[in-house]
């Protein structure tokens, strides 16, 4: 028996090396897992049909030692809305339920190389919209640390996954939290990295100016693994930038001393936080003081706008980038009268709930009346949000703050408010707006009746500073 | 205040059929998110840099074929909802 629990990549790999145990051993015991778990659980949208050839493939290359890498043979979930090639990719929505995608987004094809095993796709809420999966087309995705709560979302499939050891590590995707908050509701390490640091080359676009890949895993080192092998400029997204622009992995500030950490205080100020999340964050603030970083308060005076910014440039990205599910070249498509109507039909049953509000909310926004008013306000917004970061990034090298306002809920409890889910998002949404890197980290949980709640601590940095961000994380994880 | 037939306007627009039902519930959602995001109008305050002329940059690549590969485009083909001999099959645009 391989013990899944406590299994890292290096461990992996190195066993795969030693000849302890085979790729097709490991995606064996995920298999059996998934098998046992996920009818309960619900992570996965499908589980590959061919994840042990992909094992005896890996399996080949180890033995013949040809192209090895650290994630040749290592078994990992896909969150639905990257393209695998061949394979189908819905993004947990009927419009493309049947879809297959016809080319490998960059971070696969990187993967492939690497000789990683993909063991299937996973839930997700509907082309990424929702914070709790409970958006998915095809049915909500249960906490592995507590049945009746959500595993978050929208990445929630990716977090359950790797919580519910059935996956060794996993791939999602961050527009405002998606990685960050499940990874902080099943207690993983999830890291939104920079904007630009990964190519969006194949995963379905929601917010453009947004959206970045990333990986979930159960340590910091997983997690960089992950990252290293998927960052990079690619010709194919030209917001993606070269890890020498950014600076990826050299911090200016390291040789001055002593790494800062600021505690924004507009943060302390957020009405509806969950006691057991204060606490806990208190207790997080100690702990780093005594592995001797230096703590201060920083202000980011813009800060307690984030949530209304992103909530209007949102739904008018949103509305652009759904615009091409017309059901004409490719997803589903509805019969109507006339060209026309077969858009309209064609939309109404392809869309879930979430999605269309979010498309009409859009269209409004965008309209020529309220476009100053709205889209246009939001981005000067935004940019004195991106100043602030940048202003306080000057004084401290890292900025905490808690992942989420509260640990997981229970499922159904907020589906009908979409405003409340929406401010679910406070802490996370910001480093979008900004564009910097960002990670969850666990840091303790909140008891409630049989179940451990777990909690996570979200560390910001500069632009380009990834790698500071692993750094001071792994510290943390450590002691 | 929003209305029913201003719904009916966006859907519209955003080429979309919705249920009595979606209208009456969109309404409702619009007008609560609208409010909470009308708190961005209370910021005075204009682009926080000037955009340099500097900073821009040519993000295009040029559209040239560089993939002849045919079974990238029966894969492509193969999506079509409807086809008729590797061609895209859509309904006539103009209506008599």
């Amino acid at each position: 028996m391989i013990d899944l629990k406590n299994l890292t990549i290096k461990q992996a790999h190195e066993s795969l090396l030693s000849g302890k145990y085979t790729a097709v051993d490991l995606a064996q015991a995920y298999l059996e897992n998934i098998k046992t778990k996920d009818s309960k659980i619900h992570a996965y949208l499908e589980v590959f049909s061919d994840v042990l050839d992909q094992a005896r493939e890996s399996d080949k290359r180890i033995a013949s030692k040809d192209r090895v890498t650290v994630l040749t043979g290592i078994p990992i979930a896909v969150k639905d809305n990257i393209l695998i090639k061949g394979r189908i990719a819905s993004s947990a929505s009927k419009m493309l339920e049947n879809y297959h995608a016809t080319y490998d987004a960059t971070v696969i094809k990187k993967l492939k190389e690497a000789g990683v095993i993909f063991l299937g796709r996973t839930n997700m809420d509907e082309f990424a919209m929702g914070g709790s999966t409970e958006n998915s087309a095809f049915g909500v995705t249960h906490n592995p640390c507590d049945l009746e709560r959500v595993a978050g979302g929208s990445s929630g499939g990716s977090a359950a996954a790797v919580a519910g050891d059935m996956a060794l590590a996993a791939l999602g995707s961050d527009t405002g939290g998606s990685i960050r908050q499940p990874a902080s509701f099943c207690g993983l390490v999830g890291f939104k990295p920079t904007y630009g640091a990964v190519s969006r080359y194949g995963v379905m676009a929601m917010g453009s100016s947004f959206d970045q890949i990333g990986p979930f895993a159960k340590s910091t080192e997983d997690a960089q693994i992950l990252f290293d092998f998927i960052a990079g400029s690619d010709i194919m997204d030209s917001t993606s930038v070269s890890p020498q622009s950014l600076a990826l992995g050299i911090h200016k500030g390291l040789a001055l001393g002593p790494i800062k950490i600021g505690i924004p205080k507009e943060v302390m100020k957020v009405e509806g936080m969950d006691e057991a999340v204060l606490a806990n964050f208190n207790q997080s603030v100690e702990k780093l003081k005594k592995l001797g970083y230096e703590i201060q308060e920083v202000s980011l005076p813009n800060l307690p706008y984030s949530l209304a910014v992103y909530y209007t440039l949102i739904p008018a990205e949103v509305s652009s980038n759904m615009a091409r599910f017309d059901g004409v070249r490719y997803g589903l498509h509805v019969e109507g009268a006339n060209m026309t109507d077969d858009y309209f039909k064609s939309k109404q049953t392809g869309f879930g709930p979430e999605v269309k509000r979010r498309i009409i909310l859009g269209t409004y926004i965008l309209s020529s009346g309220y476009y100053d008013a709205y889209y246009n306000k939001a981005n000067i917004v935004r940019d004195l949000i991106r100043a602030d970061y940048k202003k306080a990034f000057e004084i401290v090298d890292v900025i905490i703050t808690p992942t989420t306002p509260s640990p997981a809920f229970k499922i159904g409890e907020k589906i009908n408010d979409p405003l409340k889910l929406y401010l679910e998002d406070i802490f996370t949404v910001p480093a979008n707006l900004a564009g910097i890197p960002a990670v969850s980290i666990p840091s303790g949980f909140k008891p409630v009746g049989a179940s451990k709640l777990p909690l996570g601590l979200q560390l910001l940095a500069a632009s380009g500073n990834d790698k500071l961000l692993f750094t001071v994380a792994a510290d943390f994880e450590s002691k | 205040m929003m209305e029913i037939k201003d719904i009916e306007k966006l859907a519209k627009l955003a080429r979309i059929e919705l249920s009595e039902a979606e209208k009456q519930a969109y309404l409702k959602d619009m007008s609560a998110i609208l409010n909470y995001v009308d708190q961005i109008k209370e910021i005075v305050g204009t682009t926080s840099e000037e955009k340099k002329a500097g900073d821009l940059r040519n993000v295009t690549r040029l559209d040239e074929s560089q993939d002849q590969d045919q079974d990238k485009a029966r894969a492509i083909i193969a999506e079509f909802p409807r086809q008729e001999r590797n061609y895209l099959k859509v309904k006539k645009i103009l209506e008599n």
